[in-house]
C-alpha cells in the first residue's frame, strides 16, 4: 500500500517537472525572439496597506513582463525600512509613511530621490446609513455617541490627533486602539458609533461600514504618504524602475483609485 | 532519606529551567537602567499600575465571592451532570483568552442579547469601562480559584463537617466554622493564583473592553502599546510586571509550605 502511494507520488512529481520543464522551454523560445533576458525575480517590500492593490498589480507586471516573477514582502513600513537598511534583499521598498522612507535614505539604502506616488487620509468610519447622522469630526463629541481612534503612539493615532488640531476639537474616545484594524472592528460590531481610519480601510469592508469624509483630514500632519524607491545596491534596478513606471502608470493609478488612494 | 534522581533526568531538567530563567535574565539586561525610574514613574505608567492592581485585588474578590460557592458545590454537593459542570468551568483555562473577550463581546457587547438590553433599557454599555475589564479578568481567573479551593476541599474530607452536623450545627455553622478555616490555606493560594492571572491578562481584556489611559489600559495594554513606539518604556514596565509576579509566587508558595 505504502510503497504504491509513493510510486504514484513519484510519478506525479516527474509529471509536474515534465511540465514545468515544457513550459519553461516554450517561454525562452517565445522570448529569445525580443532578445529578452530568461527568468527574473522582482522582490518589493511593500507595507502591509498595499498588500490587495500590489497584488492585484504584481499580476498585470507579471502578464505584460514575461518571465519576470514579482515578490512581495508585505509588513510594517518601520520593519521593512529596517530590514532594507540591514541589507535584506529587496529591489523596490514602498512604505506607507516618508518618515520610514526616510530612515532608508538616510543610511544610504535608496538611489536617487523616493517618489510619492500615493496619498492616504482619514474618514470617519460609522454604520452603514450612519444612523446617528455623523457629518464631521465635531459630530463625534455629541453626547451619546461612542467614539474610538488609534493611540497616540501609532501612525493612525498621530494623524487623528492632527485632524483633531486643524479642527480645534478634542475627542474623548472610548478606547485608544492599537491599529486601524482595532478601531474598525469596533464600528463594525457595532459597540463604537464612529471611529477614525483610512478611506481604504473604508473600502476594504466593502460596505460593512460607511465612511464620513471631513475637511481637517487633509490637514498637515494627517495624510498619509505613500513613497517608493529602488533600492541601492538592487542586481535588478532596471526592473524595479519598471515597476515604479508601472505603478504610476495609467492602469497603476486606476487600481490605486480604486482601493480609495488619492494619487500624485 | 531523599531518593536519588536518576542522572538522565538532569540535562533536560536543567534546559526547562533554564528556558524560563534566561528570558527572564535578557529582559534584566536589556533594561535601561539610568533612566528606569523615570520610565515607570510617568503618569500613563503608573496609571497602568494603578488600574491593573485595583482590577486585579476587585477580580479576586469577584472570584471569590463567586467562585467559592462553585467550588463548594462542586466538591460537596452530588447534582447530577457536576462533571459536565466541572468542565465548562474549566474552559478558560483551555480556551485562548482573545476567544474569551470574543464571547464576551458577543454577549455583553452593544449588538449582544445582554448588552444590547442593557444599553436600550438603562442606557449601560459595559464595553470600554473599568467593568468590562473586572469582567474579561473573572471570566479567565476564576478556574483557578474554583480548581484549587475544590480540591483542598476534596483533601480535607467531609468527616469534620459530618462531626459537627452530629452535634447540631446547621450547614451555614458548619460552612463558616469549620469547612472554611479548614481549607483555608487552599483559599489563600487560590486567592492569589486568581490575582496573578487577572494581572496578566490581555487577550480578552483588549478584544472585550479596549484600550484607554486610567479606564481599561491595564499594565500589560500598556506594555503592548508602548512596545510599538518605546521599547525601554516597555521593557522597563515588563520588569515592573516581572517582579510583581515573583512577589505573588513567593506569597502563594509560603503559605503552601505551611
Amino acid at each position: 500500500m505504502r510503497t504504491r502511494f509513493r510510486a504514484a507520488l513519484m510519478a506525479g512529481t516527474a509529471a509536474v517537472l515534465g511540465l514545468a520543464l515544457t513550459a519553461c522551454g516554450g517561454s525562452d523560445s517565445g522570448s529569445g525572439a525580443q532578445a529578452q533576458a530568461p527568468a527574473r525575480t522582482l522582490t518589493v517590500s511593500a507595507a502591509a496597506s498595499l498588500t490587495s492593490v500590489y497584488q492585484q498589480l504584481g499580476t498585470e507586471f507579471q502578464n505584460a513582463n514575461p518571465g519576470t516573477t514579482v515578490k512581495f514582502n508585505f509588513g510594517g513600513s518601520d520593519a521593512l525600512a529596517q530590514q532594507v537598511v540591514q541589507g535584506a534583499p529587496a529591489d523596490v521598498l514602498a512604505t506607507a509613511s516618508s518618515k520610514t522612507m526616510q530612515t532608508a535614505v538616510q543610511a544610504g539604502k535608496i538611489q536617487g530621490e523616493p517618489v510619492v506616488y500615493a496619498t492616504n487620509s482619514l474618514q470617519i468610519a460609522v454604520a452603514p446609513n450612519n444612523p446617528k447622522g455623523i457629518t464631521s469630526l465635531q459630530d463625534l463629541t455629541k453626547p451619546g455617541v461612542v467614539s474610538v481612534v488609534c493611540a497616540p503612539a501609532v501612525p493612525c493615532g498621530a494623524a487623528a490627533q492632527a485632524a483633531e488640531k486643524a479642527a480645534n476639537v478634542i475627542l474623548t474616545p472610548a478606547s485608544e486602539e492599537q491599529d486601524v484594524k482595532g478601531v474598525l472592528n469596533r464600528v463594525q460590531t457595532g459597540n463604537a458609533d464612529a471611529g477614525l481610519v483610512y478611506v481604504t480601510d473604508v473600502k476594504s469592508t466593502a460596505g460593512k461600514v460607511a465612511g464620513v469624509s471631513f475637511p481637517q483630514a487633509s490637514a498637515q500632519g494627517a495624510i498619509q504618504s505613500y513613497p517608493i524607491g529602488v533600492v541601492t545596491g538592487s542586481q535588478n534596478a532596471d526592473l524595479a524602475q519598471s515597476w515604479i513606471n508601472f505603478v504610476r502608470s495609467q492602469q497603476g493609478t486606476a487600481a490605486l483609485q480604486q482601493a480609495g488612494f488619492v494619487t500624485k | 532519606m531523599r531518593t536519588t534522581v536518576p542522572r538522565f533526568l538532569w540535562v533536560p531538567a536543567a534546559l526547562a529551567w533554564l528556558l524560563v530563567a534566561i528570558p527572564v535574565a535578557g529582559l534584566v539586561l536589556r533594561v535601561d537602567w539610568p533612566n528606569f525610574l523615570g520610565l515607570v514613574t510617568t503618569p500613563s505608567a503608573l496609571a497602568a499600575l494603578r488600574l491593573s492592581l485595583e482590577t486585579g485585588l476587585a477580580t479576586m474578590a469577584l472570584c471569590l465571592l463567586f467562585g467559592g460557592p462553585l467550588a463548594v458545590v462542586l466538591a460537596r454537593s452530588s447534582l447530577p451532570g457536576l462533571p459536565f459542570i466541572r468542565s465548562v468551568v474549566l474552559l478558560p483555562l483551555v480556551l485562548p483568552p482573545v476567544v474569551g473577550g470574543l464571547t464576551l463581546l458577543f454577549l455583553f457587547g452593544r449588538t449582544g442579547p445582554v448588552g444590547g438590553f442593557l444599553d436600550r433599557e438603562f442606557g449601560i454599555t459595559i464595553p470600554f469601562s473599568t467593568g468590562a475589564v473586572m469582567l474579561a479578568q473573572t471570566f479567565v481567573a476564576m478556574p483557578f480559584l474554583v480548581v484549587s479551593l475544590e480540591g483542598a476541599l476534596r483533601t480535607a474530607g467531609e468527616r469534620y463537617e459530618a462531626v459537627a452536623a452530629t452535634l447540631g450545627a446547621s450547614p451555614a455553622t458548619t460552612l463558616w466554622r469549620v469547612t472554611v478555616p479548614v481549607v483555608l490555606p487552599g483559599l489563600m493560594s487560590g486567592s492569589v493564583l486568581a490575582f496573578a492571572r487577572a494581572l496578566g491578562e490581555f487577550g480578552a481584556t483588549i478584544t472585550f473592553a479596549g484600550s484607554l489611559e486610567g479606564t481599561t489600559r491595564t499594565l500589560p495594554l500598556f506594555i503592548y502599546l508602548e512596545s510599538e513606539s518605546d521599547l525601554d518604556g516597555a521593557v522597563a514596565m515588563s520588569l515592573v510586571l516581572v517582579v510583581v509576579a515573583i512577589l505573588v509566587i513567593v506569597v502563594s508558595r509560603t503559605r503552601d509550605l505551611r
